[in-house]
């Protein structure tokens, strides 16, 4: 079984679940200190 | 360093955390760049898991937050219950939207680790299946608070709930020396690891990274919390005029 795809997986699933959360938390601060 | 009881003036706070935050957020986002090209393209893989040991530097740090999440709400809920810190209820409900969000990636990383090592994507297994339940109770613990805030609570039953979480910490902790799980036994510890460092040395980096990044996300957080109750507060004022 080729171990990439998991590896790339597991990284992107991290990395994107990461970013969406920093995101909406940024834009959400920025919404209410407006 | 400003002590606890320093902090709890909302505006003392913030003047610590505007500058803070992007601070904790750069640092973080760095060090997690630094760690995935160390730990994806500079270690070797492992004689008995091969490449998939890799998983190893974003699956740790997402299990470290969601429980390190929960522990931050328990000491919020102490520092409500016992000093009526005022920004305490803030602070926990500002922690368990990302702790949730990391207690599953711990979860879903977990699973696709588990699909080439043990040949399936879940067993209920004692570890996998606390680290279930603490997602779980995380869920409730959001839902609890947004309703104590909606109707105007003081925040005491979500600091309980926070507070009777906690017998999951330990339960998560050691369910891999209590049950014959799946799941491997502790191999990371404070002073020592079972792990060789030629494949450990990114993991701190990626700890450190995630961890200020995290600590970025709850100070933002906790400033649109504290912003949506300044104008709550200012609405009610013009509506008693």
């Amino acid at each position: 079984m080729n171990p990439w795809p998991f590896v790339a997986g597991a990284y992107a699933v991290m990395l994107g679940g990461t970013g969406i959360l920093a995101i909406v938390s940024y834009l959400a601060m920025k919404r209410a200190e407006r | 360093m400003p002590s606890l009881h320093a902090l709890a003036n909302p505006a003392r706070f913030l003047k610590i955390a505007r500058p803070l935050t992007p601070v904790l957020f750069w640092a973080g986002t760095l060090l997690i760049a630094l760690g995935c090209w160390a730990g994806l393209t500079r270690t070797p893989p492992d004689y008995l898991q091969g490449e998939t040991v890799r998983i190893l530097y974003i699956h740790v740090p997402a299990a470290w937050l969601g429980m390190g999440g929960w522990s931050g709400i328990a000491l919020s809920s102490i520092a409500l219950l016992v000093w009526r810190h005022p920004l305490a209820a803030v602070a926990a409900r500002a922690i368990a939207l990302p702790g949730a969000v990391f207690a599953a990636l711990c979860l879903v990383t977990g699973s696709i680790w588990g699909r080439p090592t043990w040949g399936t994507w879940w067993q209920w297994d004692g570890r996998l299946t606390s680290m279930l339940l603490l997602f779980f109770v995380y869920c409730a613990y959001i839902a609890l608070a947004r309703a104590d805030a909606d109707r105007g609570g003081d925040g005491r039953v979500p600091a309980l709930f926070g507070l009777a979480g906690t017998v999951l910490l330990p339960i998560i902790r050691y369910s891999v020396i209590w049950w014959n799980t799946l799941h491997q036994g502790p191999s990371i510890g404070l002073t020592k690891s079972t792990i060789d460092g030629a494949i450990l040395w990114p993991l701190p980096i990626m700890l450190a990274g995630f961890s200020f990044l995290f600590g970025a996300i709850v100070l933002m957080r906790m400033r649109g919390l504290l912003a949506v109750a300044k104008a709550e507060a200012r609405m009610r004022r013009m509506a008693r005029i």
